[in-house]
């Protein structure tokens, strides 16, 4: 039987993190097929269409599913799953509040979070905010499994001409009523796919100074992140939480900044490739895990990091 | 109104977790345990919530081993009325406890079930989610903000792109997440006054609910080390690594 993959979208593009959820589908049977359930959503179930890993779409319709509320999207879902071995969905907060309710109603014991397909039943995933790997192999006949976008590179956009069908909507769940959501737009990259993120944690004692972090993020073409503690205090809002119950991000370059490096954060960005930590704390956390530590007092450290990247001819963006 | 709160005994956060030598597990044993700290923001919740009023009874819940009953009792040190320990031996999966929890939410009736957003030893992130399919109710993940309103709650969830605000009509699940609130501690006569307090013991087996687990977990490991890294004396030889060993910038 084929995977079903649960495409995210905001009803005219993809999320970006689709692409990655598409490519761990592809690597646990070669037969994807993807659903797409929205309102208006034509131009988002063409861009499906169109990549290459797919090979049959499934676009659902209704007013009700404009805004992509769980208890709206599952009895489609569960219709559907009829067809198929594996449902595979990001585990993003997209995913991770819809698929443990698709998965309660087929019976099946979900697999959460994985970061590398073994086999078709069998997965890797971190447990304890990545301090351990779990190898774990599911018997349910049906899988439900939510994959770390950031440990699967995104797939192929576009060459691919997969149908695309027609599906039947659900029932309309009138106890949840969606009110609004307010996104906080920006022209930076996306947290969860930029090539360098410039983080900031408590040692940043104000949500003026990220001015600071800011400006470097500017310059290197760069996404914001924060600790914890910098989105407790107010400094920056929740979007920007790097950590176990924040994102996790993976990028070439890890910038942390007065970020002390606790076990949740690291959960969030110890896999980045190269992580550079400023602190004027030696002793900190943070500098176990990185491969260049400046050892710094931050107010001072940063104007000059801008000062020297001034100088440089170029800067890889 | 009343309010069922789910509590788990997890590692403590602040624990360094150890991988077992023999790959069965993570080391438990002489560790110290705490209550999951998003279930702490779970009961300071419903104790607010009664606090202002709007809610009459609080309920704390947890399934597991005997010590598990610990999360319970501190529970009522910070104001649940009642708790609930239901006796289970072994590896419990996110999908037998929300069974469980429907048994228990069809015994006592609650009018509102509460529970943090995720445990920090499996990650899973599913039980919240589970339990209101089972009880076809509606459910707001991940709150950071809860307003009581008559017949409703209106919640502000944390999502990847910023806030969401949508309104659940009672009876509901909300999964919390740690910014919803600042966690109490108990006090010393609080923590006196809890030892005196009720908890019902149940036994899995009288729920007549099958919890065999689904997933075997095969194989625990460390994850792959960071080699080590070095410091740099100045930002100048920061940027030049960057730039020339690197090569990120």
């Amino acid at each position: 039987m084929a995977v079903l993959l649960i495409a995210e979208h905001n009803n005219k593009e993809l999320r970006p993190f689709t692409l990655n959820a598409a490519t761990a589908a592809s690597q646990i049977d070669t037969e994807v097929h993807a659903v797409i359930i929205g309102q208006n959503s034509e131009s988002a179930a063409k861009k499906l269409s169109e990549l290459p890993v797919i090979k049959k779409v499934i676009s659902i319709e209704a007013p009700h599913y404009e805004n992509f509320t769980a208890e709206n999207f599952t009895p489609a879902i569960v219709k559907l799953a009829e067809n198929y071995s594996h449902i595979v969905c990001s585990a993003n907060t997209f995913g991770k509040n819809l698929m443990p309710r698709v998965a309660a109603h087929l019976d099946t014991s979900q697999v959460s979070d994985i970061i590398k397909v073994i086999s078709p039943d069998t997965f890797l995933r971190p447990i304890y905010a990545g301090n351990a790997f779990a190898t774990v192999k599911t018997n349910d006949t049906k899988k439900c499994v939510t994959i770390r976008p950031t440990s699967f590179e995104p797939c192929e956009r576009t060459g691919g001409t997969a149908t695309i069908e027609k599906g039947e909507a659900g029932e309309e769940f009138s106890n949840t009523k969606f009110i609004k959501r307010e996104e906080i737009k920006s022209d930076r990259p996306e947290l969860g796919t930029a090539r360098i993120v410039v983080s900031g944690g408590r040692g940043m004692q104000s949500g003026d100074n990220f001015k600071l972090i800011t400006e470097v993020a500017d310059k290197l073409g760069a996404a914001i992140g924060a600790s914890r503690a910098a989105v407790d205090a107010g400094y920056i809002s929740n979007d920007h939480q790097v950590g176990q119950t924040g994102k996790v991000v993976v990028p070439d370059l890890y910038i942390a900044i007065g970020i002390s490096g606790a076990i949740q954060h690291l959960a969030g960005m110890k896999e980045s490739k190269v992580i550079v930590a400023i602190n004027k704390d030696g002793e900190a956390p943070i500098f176990s895990v990185a491969d260049y530590g400046l050892e710094a007092d931050l107010f001072e450290a940063l104007p000059q990091f801008m000062e020297e990247l001034n100088k440089l001819n170029t800067i890889q963006k | 109104m009343k309010i069922l709160v789910a509590v788990k005994r997890v590692i403590d956060y602040n624990v360094q977790i150890r991988v077992k030598e023999d790959g069965s597990g993570v080391v438990t044993d002489n560790v110290k345990m705490s209550t999951n700290p998003p279930d702490d923001n779970a009961i300071e919740e419903a104790v607010k919530i009664k606090e202002a009023g709007k809610a009459t009874e609080i309920v704390a819940i947890t399934v597991g081993e005997e010590k598990a009953q610990e999360t319970v009792r501190k529970a009522l040190a910070v104001g649940a009325d009642k708790g609930i320990h239901v006796k289970t031996e072994g590896v419990l999966e996110p999908l037998a406890v929300s069974k469980i929890l429907q048994k228990i939410v069809e015994k006592e009736k609650p009018d509102l079930v509460f529970m943090g957003k995720q445990a920090i030893d499996d990650d899973c992130n599913q039980t919240g989610q589970m339990l209101s399919a089972l009880l076809n109710w509606p459910q707001a993940t991940f709150a950071s903000n809860i307003e009581v309103k008559d017949n409703s709650l209106e919640v502000t969830r944390e999502i990847d792109e910023g806030l969401e605000t949508v309104e659940i009509n009672i009876p509901a699940i909300v999964t919390c997440d740690l910014r919803l609130n600042e966690p109490r501690y108990a006090s010393l006569p609080n923590i006196m006054k809890a030892k005196k307090k009720p908890i019902e013991e149940i036994n899995v087996s009288d729920l007549g609910i099958d919890i065999t687990p689904r997933v075997q977990q095969l194989k625990v490991e460390e994850p792959p080390k960071r080699k080590a890294g070095i410091k740099v004396a100045n930002v100048a030889e920061l940027v030049q690594k960057l730039k020339n060993e690197a090569k990120v910038i």
